[in-house]
C-alpha cells in the first residue's frame, strides 16, 4: 500500500544510503524520533532491575528475561525473544525479522522465539514512515534490513565482552556460532552469559557481517509460525477468551455513510443472552453473552436507515462516468517529448479502452475487534497494524491518552491492506465497549458485514492510444488514468501530494519502458464507495493495463512479446534480469502442446521486479485453465527463499483469483455481493502449478508480499491475446474466452 | 438435550437446537482452532470431522450431530492426521494460518479414504476449503507427501 508515499519515498532513500553508511543510518533512526542503540543503552540500564530479578528468581519467561536491546531478550535457559515490530499477517514477517536478529547473533535457529511488539512508535517505528509504527508497503524487511541486524550485532558483542571478562582472554579471540560462545576448549552456551551481558554498554558502532558469512540469510530456514498454526494453537482476535469478554454484532447501514435514523430495539433486548443493545456513530451494536445470542438478537432489531448521503447509482453508470471523465483532459503526471505529436505522425495508432471492477480483500478471517475501556484507560486485543494510529483513534473516540491506549498484536488471519485502514473498525469496537465500561467486548463481523462494510479497490478506467515504429520500437503512448481516490476524503487527505491521489497511475507513469513520448494524464473520480489500499493498490489493475497494451503493441510490429520488451527495457538491467530469467525457465520460444498458450508480463512495484509466464490452456469451447505460471524476482538480497517463494506463490494465487472472477458491483447504489457465493475467491482446483525463480542479488532487500501479484493478470490475458488474437481489456476475465 | 461425543469426551448440551456445531466449540467448549469463515458452508474455515467425515461446523445444527462422534484439530490424532500435519510444517504451508485447521481436516479426511490421491482427487476433496493467501500450491504438496508418508507409494 501506498501509505505515506511520497514522504516515504524521501525516508527510503535516506535508509537505503544508510546501508552504506552507518552514520546516516543512526541520523535517519534519530530522526525517526527513536535513537535505536542509544534506546537500547537507556532501555538496557532500565531493565538491570528486571535482570536481576529475573537472576533472582531463576525466571525462564521470557518477559523477565534480560533485555540487550529493543529488540532481543535472553533468558538463562538461552532461549532467544525477538521483539517483532511488524504484524505478521501471513507474509512471514515473525520468521524473517527473527532471521535478521539471528544471523548477526550468531545463534541457532532453534533456539530463536519471537512476540509482537507493544505499541511504541519511538522503539518500534517503522523507519521509512517517521515516528509512526506500521505495516504496509511490503516494507518490513527493507526498512529493518540494518536496524535488526545491528541490534543482533551489538547483543553479540557483549555476550563477546562478558564472556572475555569472565575467561579473562582477549574478546578477538572468543568465537560465536550457532548458539555457542567458545575458546579453545572452553564453551559455553548463551543463557550463562546473558545477564551479566546484558548489563554491558550498548556498542554503538556493532560491526556487521560481510554477506558472505551468513548462516541464515539466503537459506532456507523453516518458519516460526507453522507448528502452532497446523495445531489449532494459533490465536487470532476471533479466539481471544477473556473473563467476562462480550460479544458484539453490529447492524450496519445497508450502505456505507448511512446513518441511524430510528432504532426499535425492544425485542432484540429481550431475546435470551442479551446484555445491551447499544447505538454509535455508524450503526447499532447487540451485545451478548455469545456470537449465537448475538446474531439471533440482530436479526430483531427494527432500523430506520438516512440514506441520503450514499451512492444512487449503478456500476454501468459509474463506469460510463469514468470514460467520460477519460476522454476529458485530465491531470498530466508524466510529459516525455510530445506523445500527441508523434501519434499525429504515426501510419497505425493503437487504440484501447480498459475498464476494471472494485475488488474487495476478503481475508478468511472477518474483521474483528476486542476491546476493554476503563475509567482512564483501555486494552484491545487484535491484528493491530498500525498501532501509531489505531492508539491516537480510539483515544479520540474515548477521550483517553493515547499513551493509556494499550494494544496487544495478535495474528493476523490475512489483511491485505484491510486491517491498515483509517482505522474504522478499531473505533466502532472501541465506541462500543466505551458504552460497557469493564467488560471486554468483541466485536465480530460475519463475511456479509465484512463484504457490506469493505472498503474496494477503486474502479478504474483507462484510454491509451499508442503507436510503434517500423523497426519495433514504441515512439508514443498516451495514456488517461481514471480511478477513484483512495486517500480523498479521510484523516489522510492531507497525504496527498500534488492534484491526484499518487495511487492512480502507480506503475504508469513511472514505468519503467524506455518510451521516447510518453504522455500519462490522471483523473480522481469521485463516487460515494469507501476505497482503500489493496494487495499491491494501483499497481494491481495497473500492471494489467500497461503489459496487455505492450502486448498489442508488439503485434502491431509484429514481434515476439519477450523480445519487444528486451528493446524497451535495456535502460533498466534489473527488469531485463528477471524477464530473461522467466523466458529461460519457461523455455519461452520453444513450441507448447496444442491448444496451449503462453503469456508474458514484467513489473516493478515496492522496489521488486517481478516477471511470470502464465502457460494457458484453451479448449475449443472457449473455456480455459492456467496451468503453470513460472515466476522470476529480484528482491535485492534474499533473506529467506521460502518465504519469497510463498509469498510470489501467494501474490499469484490472489491475482488470479481476482483477474479470473472477482467484481463487487453496485445496482443503484447497493453493493450485490454479499458471501463466497456471489463473491468467488480462487478454488485449489483453477490453482496452477507455480515455479518460482530468485535472481541472485547483493542490493538491498526489497519487498514480497505485494509485488508478486501485479503481474499475473497481464500474463494470463497475454497468454489468451497469443492464443485468439482477441486483446482482452476488461476484469474480471470470467472463464471463457 | 442434545448427546454428542467431541473429541471423545460425552458432552450433553442443553442449547437451543438450532445453534450451528461451531459455536458450541468456539463460544461454549473454548476450542478455538476451528474457525468462521463465512457462516454458509463456503469456505471450509470450520470444518469438522463427524463420524469420520468432514463436515462445515458452521452450518450444523446441533440437532443434526444427535449421537454423533465430532473431532476437531485439538483432538484428531489418527495416522493420516500426523502424517498430513507434518507434511504440513516440512513443506511450510501456511501464510496466515487462519484457514488452515479446515484445510487440515479436509485433507486428513481424504488420506483417511484415498491412500493415494491423484491432483484430480485433491482437488475434488478440497474445493470446499478457501484460502485467501492462496497457498494451494504447497497443499497439493503437501497431501502427497502425506500419502507417500502413509505408505501410498513409497
Ligand atoms: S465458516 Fe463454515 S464453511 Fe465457511
Ligand atoms: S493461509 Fe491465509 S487463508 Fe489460508
Amino acid at each position: 500500500m501506498n501509505f505515506l508515499k511520497r514522504q516515504t519515498i524521501q525516508a527510503q532513500q535516506n535508509s537505503r544510503s544508510s546501508a552504506l553508511s552507518r552514520r546516516t543510518f543512526l541520523q535517519a533512526v534519530s530522526a525517526g524520533g527513536g535513537l535505536l542503540l542509544g534506546s537500547g543503552f537507556l532501555i538496557g540500564s532500565a531493565s538491570v532491575a528486571a535482570a536481576d530479578k529475573s537472576i533472582a528468581a531463576a525466571s525462564t519467561t521470557a518477559a523477565d528475561a534480560p533485555v540487550f536491546n529493543a529488540f532481543l531478550k535472553i533468558t538463562p535457559d538461552s532461549k532467544v525473544t525477538m521483539i517483532v515490530k511488524h504484524l505478521d499477517m501471513g507474509q512471514g514477517v515473525s520468521t524473517g525479522l527473527t532471521s535478521l536478529v539471528a544471523e548477526e547473533l550468531d545463534a541457532s535457529w532453534e533456539q530463536m522465539q519471537w512476540e509482537f511488539a507493544p505499541a511504541d512508535n519511538h522503539r518500534y517505528n517503522n523507519l521509512f514512515w517517521g515516528p509512526t509504527q506500521g505495516t504496509g508497503g511490503s516494507s518490513s524487511i527493507a526498512n529493518s534490513w540494518m536496524q535488526l541486524r545491528e541490534a543482533g550485532a551489538a547483543a553479540r558483542a557483549m555476550l563477546v565482552a562478558a564472556a572475555a571478562a569472565e575467561w579473562k582472554v582477549p574478546a578477538e579471540e572468543i568465537r560465536v556460532s550457532n548458539g555457542i560462545i567458545s575458546h579453545g576448549t572452553r564453551s559455553s552456551n548463551f543463557g550463562a552469559f546473558a545477564a551479566k551481558a546484558s548489563l554491558l554498554p550498548v556498542p554503538q558502532k556493532p560491526a556487521v557481517k560481510d554477506p558472505k558469512d551468513f548462516q541464515l540469510i539466503g537459506k532456507t530456514i523453516p518458519r516460526k509460525d507453522s507448528n502452532e498454526k497446523t495445531s489449532g494453537k494459533a490465536i487470532y482476535t476471533q479466539d481471544i477468551q477473556l473473563p467476562g469478554m462480550l460479544t458484539a454484532l453490529v447492524a450496519y447501514p445497508p450502505q456505507v455513510f448511512g446513518k441511524v435514523k430510528k432504532v426499535n430495539a425492544a425485542k432484540a433486548k429481550a431475546s435470551p443472552g442479551v446484555v445491551a443493545v447499544v447505538e454509535f456513530p455508524r450503526g447499532v451494536a447487540v451485545v451478548a453473552e455469545n456470537f449465537w445470542a448475538a446474531k439471533k438478537a440482530r436479526e430483531l432489531l427494527k432500523i430506520e436507515w438516512d440514506l441520503s448521503a450514499c451512492e444512487t447509482r449503478s456500476s454501468d453508470e459509474l463506469f460510463k462516468a469514468c470514460h467520460d471523465a477519460a476522454s476529458k483532459t485530465g491531470i498530466s503526471v508524466k510529459n516525455a517529448g510530445d506523445a500527441i505529436a508523434a501519434l499525429a505522425k504515426a501510419k497505425q495508432v493503437i487504440e484501447a479502452k480498459y475498464e476494471l471492477p472494485y475488488v474487495t480483500h476478503a481475508a478468511i478471517e472477518p474483521i474483528n475487534c476486542v476491546v476493554k475501556v476503563e475509567k482512564n484507560s483501555c486494552e484491545l486485543w487484535f491484528a493491530c497494524q498500525m498501532p501509531t494510529i489505531d492508539q491516537q483513534q480510539v483515544a479520540a473516540a474515548t477521550g483517553i491518552k493515547p499513551e493509556h491506549v494499550k494494544i496487544n498484536t495478535l495474528y493476523a488471519g490475512g489483511s491485505f491492506g484491510r486491517r491498515a485502514c483509517p482505522s474504522d473498525y478499531v473505533v466502532d469496537a472501541a465506541n462500543i465497549a466505551k458504552q460497557i465500561p469493564g467488560r471486554a467486548v468483541k466485536m465480530l463481523w460475519t463475511r456479509e458485514d465484512e463484504i457490506l462494510n469493505a472498503r474496494y479497490r477503486p474502479m478504474a478506467v483507462h484510454h491509451i492510444r499508442g503507436a510503434v515504429s517500423s523497426r519495433g520500437k514504441v515512439v508514443a503512448w498516451q495514456h488517461h488514468a481514471v480511478a477513484q481516490a483512495i486517500l480523498r476524503g479521510t484523516p489522510f487527505e492531507g497525504f496527498i501530494q500534488g492534484e491526484v491521489d499518487g495511487t492512480v497511475a502507480e506503475g504508469i507513469e513511472d514505468m519503467h519502458y524506455t518510451i521516447p513520448n510518453l504522455q500519462v494524464q490522471a483523473t480522481e473520480i469521485p463516487i460515494k464507495v469507501s476505497t482503500l489500499w489493496w494487495r499491491s493498490v494501483g499497481h494491481s489493475g495497473n500492471a494489467f493495463v500497461v503489459e496487455t497494451f505492450i502486448d498489442q503493441l508488439a503485434k502491431a510490429a509484429n514481434k515476439d512479446p519477450v523480445v519487444f520488451r528486451r528493446k524497451l527495457l535495456a535502460d533498466t538491467p534489473r527488469a531485463l534480469g528477471v524477464l530473461n530469467l522467466a523466458a529461460e525457465k519457461s523455455a519461452w520460444g520453444n513450441s507448447l502442446p496444442e491448444g496451449v498458450a503462453r503469456g508474458i508480463a514484467v513489473h516493478k512495484s515496492f522496489g521488486t521486479w517481478v516477471a511470470q509466464v502464465a502457460e494457458v490452456r484453451v479448449k475449443d469451447d472457449g473455456s480455459f485453465k492456467v496451468e503453470r505460471v513460472v515466476c522470476a524476482v529480484d528482491c535485492g538480497v534474499a533473506v529467506n527463499p521460502d518465504v519469497i517463494r510463498a509469498q510470489m506463490e501467494g501474490g499469484i494465487g490472489m491475482g488470479l483469483s481476482a483477474a479470473l472472477g472477482e467484481a463487487i458491483t453496485l445496482k443503484k447504489g447497493v453493493v450485490e455481493q454479499s458471501n463466497f457465493h456471489n463473491y468467488p475467491l480462487l478454488r485449489i482446483d483453477a490453482m496452477p502449478k507455480v515455479e518460482v525463480h530468485i535472481v541472485p542479488s547483493a542490493e538491498m532487500p526489497s519487498g514480497v508480499g505485494e509485488p508478486g501479484l501485479p503481474p499475473i493478470a497481464g500474463a494470463v490475458a497475454n497468454a489468451l491475446f497469443a492464443a485468439t488474437g482477441k486483446p482482452l481489456t476488461k476484469l474480471p476475465l470470467g472463464n471463457k474466452v | 438435550m442434545i448427546s454428542l461425543t467431541i473429541n471423545g469426551k460425552k458432552r450433553k448440551l442443553d442449547m437451543d437446537p438450532n445453534t450451528p456445531l461451531l459455536w458450541v466449540l468456539r463460544d461454549k467448549l473454548h476450542m478455538t482452532g476451528t474457525k468462521l469463515g463465512c457462516g454458509m458452508a463456503l469456505c471450509g474455515a470450520c470444518t469438522v470431522h463427524m463420524n469420520g467425515s468432514p463436515v462445515r461446523s458452521c452450518s450444523l445444527p446441533i440437532s443434526a450431530a444427535e449421537g454423533a462422534k465430532i473431532e476437531t484439530i485439538e483432538g484428531i490424532n489418527s495416522p493420516a492426521f500426523q502424517a498430513v500435519q507434518q507434511a504440513w510444517r516440512e513443506l511450510d504451508v501456511v501464510q496466515c494460518g487462519y484457514c488452515q485447521s479446515g484445510q487440515i481436516m479436509s485433507a486428513t479426511a481424504l488420506l483417511q479414504t484415498n491412500k493415494n490421491p491423484t491432483d484430480a482427487d485433491i482437488d475434488t476433496a478440497m474445493s470446499g476449503n478457501l484460502c485467501r493467501c492462496a497457498t494451494y500450491h504447497r497443499i497439493r504438496g503437501a497431501i502427497h507427501q502425506a500419502a507417500d508418508k502413509l505408505g501410498g507409494k513409497a
